[in-house]
Parts: structure tokens; C-alpha cells; sequence
């Protein structure tokens, strides 16, 4: 479990560092679908070290909006930048911010062709040129953090569910981003699997490594993020640092969400 | 595993059963698994099932002492004529085969050149091990070797650059079939990919190119293609220049595999799951590398049944040059029927040509069974 003591520590560093190392800055950024307006001018600023958790009904943008920072999903309108980089139409920037951020997904998508290993080395040896010796002592360097190094040989079909992910997540972390995007981690898995992977998820965050978290693990939210960011219809409705989001939301559409997902 | 059992000793309750958490583990019952059992219920299960199962035994019985007693008892395989193999025996005449055996291999390749043929058939194997076993040590360099495999042949069979030229007429029998076969073969799989790259491309211009180029082949039969290859290819060349119609065949037979090959691949391409294509996306890969390196390797895998029936019907279809005036194997022998000396034995050798066949894709959809079970990872 993350230790209150790391955390005030971090939120002391972004106190301190007045807005030049905003990480992400998303200005009214709109995306359709079609016709189907799915993200709604959305303004958001992240600091370097912030860990951000994200919740909201099914359907209502949380998944587009993550995936537009590293653009899996294009946006029409408004400006995102990462790390002074504005994503536009330009594939060498889009590249530059895709070496910057890491994606873990809900269904892990890793590569079933090929080994744990190769899964976790395939980005350094090919993005980032990293001879495979290399590459190899970089993969198990981050199985042993994701406490796998066992399963290196196998393929991810032979895994369990939360192994998967954990490999997942290593997998990411070898292309060493800045930050990290976590698309609902956890609700592919198994109860008796979710602790393993938000277990790692912590660790991570211990690190100091900016994290924005898709999910409804409240407990998570709770002990982990700096600020609460609450969606629906495609508009962000409230943001608030943990505490005062579960204790003390402001809107009433926050209200019967947090009400709903508590209740089981 | 038993050793891990036996220390969980059951415990019996007094109506014969276990104690909850002590069952040990027991084989099944003799009477639902084991052959005789399996022979019992499937094969003389009723009356009726008996009956059918003796039937077919019977018939399966003289159907192949038949079959053997013609094909290699009373069998002759020596001799000069028909006459001198029914001296003999009553059965099938090899003899004929046997005789005529350098026709059906090279055709009508000049004798003194024909160390050629078998050299580039030495080195075609030679070119097929590294493809086929991936676990081989220095692989990428037999690899490079086999790429360069189709200029050696031609070379090779051919000729010039200090061999003697030979024309591209005289090609025949066997050699013709595996020629064009393995050129089809070797070209049509990459041809494919692009095209079915092509056909999934973002630029409508590349999409509209592909996806026409594959349903004009497709909808077209080869016997035409093969025409137009013999007759109408030649206005398309300057008068005077003389484009080989070997060539133009190959041409063609390559155009037509790869029409069928670009759908069976865009098959296994449209099974891999959008989840790949984003994880490599993500990870910062290029178009070409992610294809290469994450999307061609599990969609070629998904796709191994189709390519192989593709090479299949590829490897038979090349009968089909018979049409245009070329003597392949089946020509060969067709036209081989019609020396009296050798008459009436159509029967040996269409029964020698389909054998020919036969192994060659036997081997082919073989080698494509052990290839799949070997990719499979647990997916
Ligand atoms: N590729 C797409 N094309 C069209 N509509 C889409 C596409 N992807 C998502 N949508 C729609 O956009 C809306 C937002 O989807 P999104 O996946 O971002 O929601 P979410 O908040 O992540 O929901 P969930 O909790 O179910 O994952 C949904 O109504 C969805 O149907
Ligand atoms: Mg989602």
C-alpha cells in the first residue's frame, strides 16, 4: 500500500513546481464519433508525478479520452500536449509522444505469437534500437518488479489472467515512459486477481511515475490518486483530490454514481 | 502425481463411500475407453452395424489384393514393348514408365544439360530447409540463399552467362510442373500479403487498386488467363522483342495464386483482434514493423489451411500449360499413349502422374499440419 508519508511527499513536489512541468495539458479538446459527439470541450492539466484516477458510467468517454492522449483515438477540435508536444496530424510528433507514454489495456492485448520475453523486448530492440542483450536484462529487470521472472519463456496464453496484465504492465515500463495510462486494469480479471495487479499498480506509483488510472476500484482511487476525475456524457462533471470526492460530491449526477458503485 | 495421492489416504465411510476431501483418483471403468471397447460399440454395436462393418472388410479385402496383386505381383518392369510386359506378367507394366522415365522428368531438355536440372533440384531442397525448420542454426544466411534460389535456377535451367542457352521450349515433363509450381509458390505469398494490406489500406486509391486487381483475377479462370498470356500479352510488347511465353505463364499461374492468396490472408488478417493493432501502435512501432513484426506473424499463422489449399490447387493447375501447347508431366504421358509399341497403357500412367501428385501435396498439407500444431502457443 502506498504509505501516506510518499504521497504528501509528492504532492509537496507538485505544490512547488507552479505549472512549468504540466506534463498533459488538454484544452478544450471535443472529439465525435461520426456523428455522436463523445468527448465534450474537455480542459485538463496534469502535473509531472500526478496520479489521476478517472470513473464514470459505461459510455460516457473515459476510455476515448485516455486513448486520445496517445492517439489511439484522434481528436477534431482543441489541443492536447504531452510533454511540450502538441499532438497534431504529424507523425513524427505523434511518434515522439507514443515513446512517451505507456498504455495498459483492459484485455491486455499482449502478443500471443510470441514469448513473456519477447513481448517485453520487442518495443526497445525495434522503437528504441536497444541491442537485445540489452533489452533482455531491461525485460527481466521489470518481470522481477512485476514479481514474474519465472514466466519469462512462456507464452501469455499459459498465464493467468493477472500474470497477463502484470506482463502487460512490464511490457509498457520497458519502453521507460514518462507517463502511464491504465484503461480499466483490473476488470478483465478474476477477484482473487485483482489485488496482484493493483498491487503492481501501487509499487508503480511509489515511483513517482505520472499515472492517469481508468477504473472503479474505489479503494484504489482512494489510496493512491492525488485527484478523482469524474465523467459523464462525455464532459468532465467534478475533479476532486480523493477525499473530499467520495466524502463530499458536489454534483448530484456524482452523487447517484458514487452511491451506485458503493452500494454492492 | 500418484506419489502426491497416495499420502491422502481414503478414507472410507461405512456405506462404502469417501470421506469428503479423501476421493482418490481412480481410472475410469474398462467398459467406456480402450480399443476392444471402442471396436464393440462402433463397429458391431447392432445387427445391422455388423453386417455393414463385415461388407466393408470383404470389399476393402479385394479391393486391395486386387490393387496389389496388379500394381506390384503381376507386375512387369522390364521390357521393350507392351508385348514383352504381357509375356511376362498380367498386371501393370512399368516397364513403359521406367522407359520413358527421362521424358517425364525433363521433357525435351537437351541430354548433355540435364545435370542442370538435377543440380537445380538438389538446390531447391537445399533452398527449402531453411524456410521450412525455423529452429535451424544460421538461418538468416541460408535464408539469403534461399531468396536467391529463383535466380540460380534460372540461371541454371536457362542458361547464358557461359552455360549453354537452352530454350525455354524444350522445357517439359516433372521439371515444367515444378517450375512453374514453385515459382507460383514462391512469388504468390508475397504478392498476396501486399495485396491484402493493400486491401485494408487507409488511401482509397491503393484499396481501389488491390481490391480490383483481386476480383478481376478471381473472376476469371485460369484456362483464360493462360490464353490471354499465350496470345494477347504479345501486343502489349514492342513488335520484334520476344517475350518468352514460358515466362508470361509463370506471370500469370503467379498472378492468379496471388488473387486467391490476398483473400485467405485477409481472412486471418480480419482475426486478429483490434487490440494487437493498438498495442503495437502504442508502443510506437511503424506501420511496417508492426505488420511484420505483430500482425503478419499470427494472421499468416491463423491462414496456414488456406495458403496451403492455394498452393495445393496452385501446384495441380499446372497441367493446365497443356492448353497453350506445353508438355508438363500429364502431357507428356498423354502423348506418349500413342506409340504403338506401347499401346493401352493409359491406365499406368495416369496412375504414375497422379502419384507424382499425390505425394507432392500429400507432403505439402503434411508439413502444413506440423507447422500449425507447432505455432500453436496456448491461444
Ligand atoms: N470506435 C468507435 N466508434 C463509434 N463509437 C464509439 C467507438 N468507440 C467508442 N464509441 C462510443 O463512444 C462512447 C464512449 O466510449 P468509451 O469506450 O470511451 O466509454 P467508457 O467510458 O470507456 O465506457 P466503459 O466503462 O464501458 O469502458 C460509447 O457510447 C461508445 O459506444
Ligand atoms: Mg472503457
Amino acid at each position: 500500500m502506498a504509505d501516506t508519508e510518499s504521497r504528501t511527499e509528492t504532492d509537496a513536489q507538485i505544490e512547488s513546481s507552479k505549472g512549468e512541468d504540466d506534463i498533459i495539458k488538454i484544452v478544450a479538446m471535443h472529439k465525435w464519433f461520426g456523428e455522436f459527439h463523445v468527448l465534450k470541450d474537455i480542459n485538463l492539466t496534469i502535473k509531472a508525478q500526478e496520479r489521476i484516477v478517472v470513473c464514470g458510467p459505461s459510455g460516457s468517454g473515459k476510455s476515448t479520452l485516455i486513448r486520445c492522449i496517445n492517439r489511439l483515438e484522434e481528436h477534431q477540435k482543441g489541443q492536447i500536449i504531452v510533454d511540450g508536444i502538441e499532438l497534431t496530424n504529424d507523425l513524427k510528433n505523434i511518434d515522439l509522444i507514443r515513446r512517451e507514454v505507456g498504455i495498459v489495456f483492459q484485455h491486455f492485448n499482449l502478443f500471443p505469437h510470441l514469448t513473456v520475453l519477447e513481448n517485453l523486448t520487442l518495443g526497445p530492440i525495434w522503437v528504441r534500437n536497444t541491442p537485445k542483450k540489452e533489452a533482455e536484462e531491461l525485460a527481466m529487470k521489470y518481470l522481477v518488479r512485476v514479481k514474474i521472472p519465472e514466466q519469462a519463456a512462456k507464452f501469455p496464453g499459459q498465464l493467468s489472467g493477472g500474470q497477463q496484465q502484470r506482463v502487460a504492465i512490464a511490457r509498457s515500463l520497458c519502453m521507460n515512459p514518462k507517463i502511464m495510462l491504465f484503461d480499466e486494469p483490473t476488470s478483465a480479471l478474476d477477484p482473487e486477481m485483482i489485488k496482484e495487479v493493483l498491487d503492481v499498480m501501487i509499487e508503480l506509483a511509489e515511483t513517482g511515475m505520472t499515472m492517469i488510472v481508468v477504473t472503479h476500484e474505489m479503494g484504489f482511487a482512494k489510496t493512491v490518486a492525488h485527484r478523482v476525475i469524474f465523467m459523464d456524457e462525455g464532459e468532465i462533471i467534478e475533479q476532486n483530490e480523493p477525499h473530499e470526492f467520495f466524502n463530499n460530491p458536489r454534483h448530484d449526477r456524482t452523487k447517484m454514481f458514487l452511491s451506485q458503485i458503493l452500494a454492492h | 502425481m500418484t506419489l502426491g495421492k497416495e499420502e491422502k489416504t481414503p478414507a472410507v465411510t461405512e456405506d462404502g463411500g469417501y470421506l469428503p476431501g479423501t476421493h482418490p483418483d481412480l481410472p475410469p471403468p474398462s467398459s467406456v475407453h480402450g480399443p476392444v471397447h471402442w471396436i464393440k460399440v462402433n463397429l458391431f454395436g447392432s445387427v445391422v452395424d455388423t453386417a455393414l462393418t463385415l461388407l466393408a472388410v470383404y470389399f476393402l479385402y479385394s479391393a486391395l489384393t486386387f490393387l496389389v496383386g496388379w500394381m506390384f505381383i503381376n507386375a512387369a518392369f522390364t521390357g521393350e514393348s507392351r508385348n514383352d510386359c504381357r509375356a511376362v506378367a498380367d498386371g501393370a507394366c512399368w516397364a513403359f514408365i521406367g522407359n520413358r522415365l527421362s521424358l517425364f522428368i525433363y521433357g525435351f531438355y537437351p541430354e548433355p544439360e540435364r545435370w542442370r536440372v538435377d543440380l537445380s533440384f538438389v538446390l531447391l531442397i537445399l533452398a527449402i530447409v531453411p524456410v521450412l525448420y525455423e529452429d535451424m542454426p544460421q538461418r538468416g544466411k541460408a535464408l539469403t540463399y534461399s531468396c536467391l534460389y529463383p535466380l540460380i535456377a534460372a540461371w541454371l535451367l536457362v542458361g547464358g552467362f557461359g552455360l549453354e542457352k537452352v530454350s525455354t521450349d524444350q522445357f517439359g515433363g516433372l521439371m515444367l510442373n515444378v517450375v512453374i509450381g514453385v515459382t507460383g509458390i514462391a512469388f504468390s505469398l508475397p504478392i498476396g500479403i501486399v495485396l491484402a494490406l493493400g486491401r485494408q489500406s487507409q488511401l482509397p486509391i491503393v484499396r481501389i487498386l488491390c481490391v480490383s486487381f483481386i476480383e478481376i483475377i478471381r473472376g476469371v479462370p485460369l484456362i483464360t488467363l493462360l490464353f490471354v498470356a499465350a496470345v494477347m500479352l504479345s501486343y502489349f510488347v514492342p513488335p520484334g522483342t520476344n517475350f518468352d511465353l514460358l515466362v508470361r505463364m509463370l506471370i500469370m499461374v503467379t498472378l492468379f495464386a496471388s488473387g486467391y492468396m490476398a483473400e485467405v490472408i485477409r481472412g486471418g488478417l480480419q482475426a486478429i483482434p483490434n487490440g494487437q493493432y493498438e498495442a503495437a501502435d502504442a508502443m510506437g512501432l511503424k506501420y511496417w514493423q508492426s505488420m511484420r513484426l505483430v500482425v503478419l506473424p499470427q494472421a499468416l499463422k491463423i491462414s496456414i489451411p488456406g495458403i496451403v489449399n492455394t498452393f495445393i490447387a496452385l501446384y495441380k493447375d499446372t497441367t493446365l500449360v497443356i492448353v497453350i501447347g506445353r508438355l508438363d508431366i500429364l502431357g507428356i504421358g498423354n502423348s506418349s499413349l500413342a506409340d504403338t509399341k506401347w499401346q493401352g497403357l493409359s491406365t499406368e500412367v495416369y496412375i504414375f502422374v497422379a502419384l507424382f501428385f499425390f505425394f507432392s501435396c500429400f507432403s505439402m498439407s503434411r508439413y502444413s499440419l506440423w507447422l500449425e500444431k507447432k505455432l500453436h502457443t496456448g491461444h
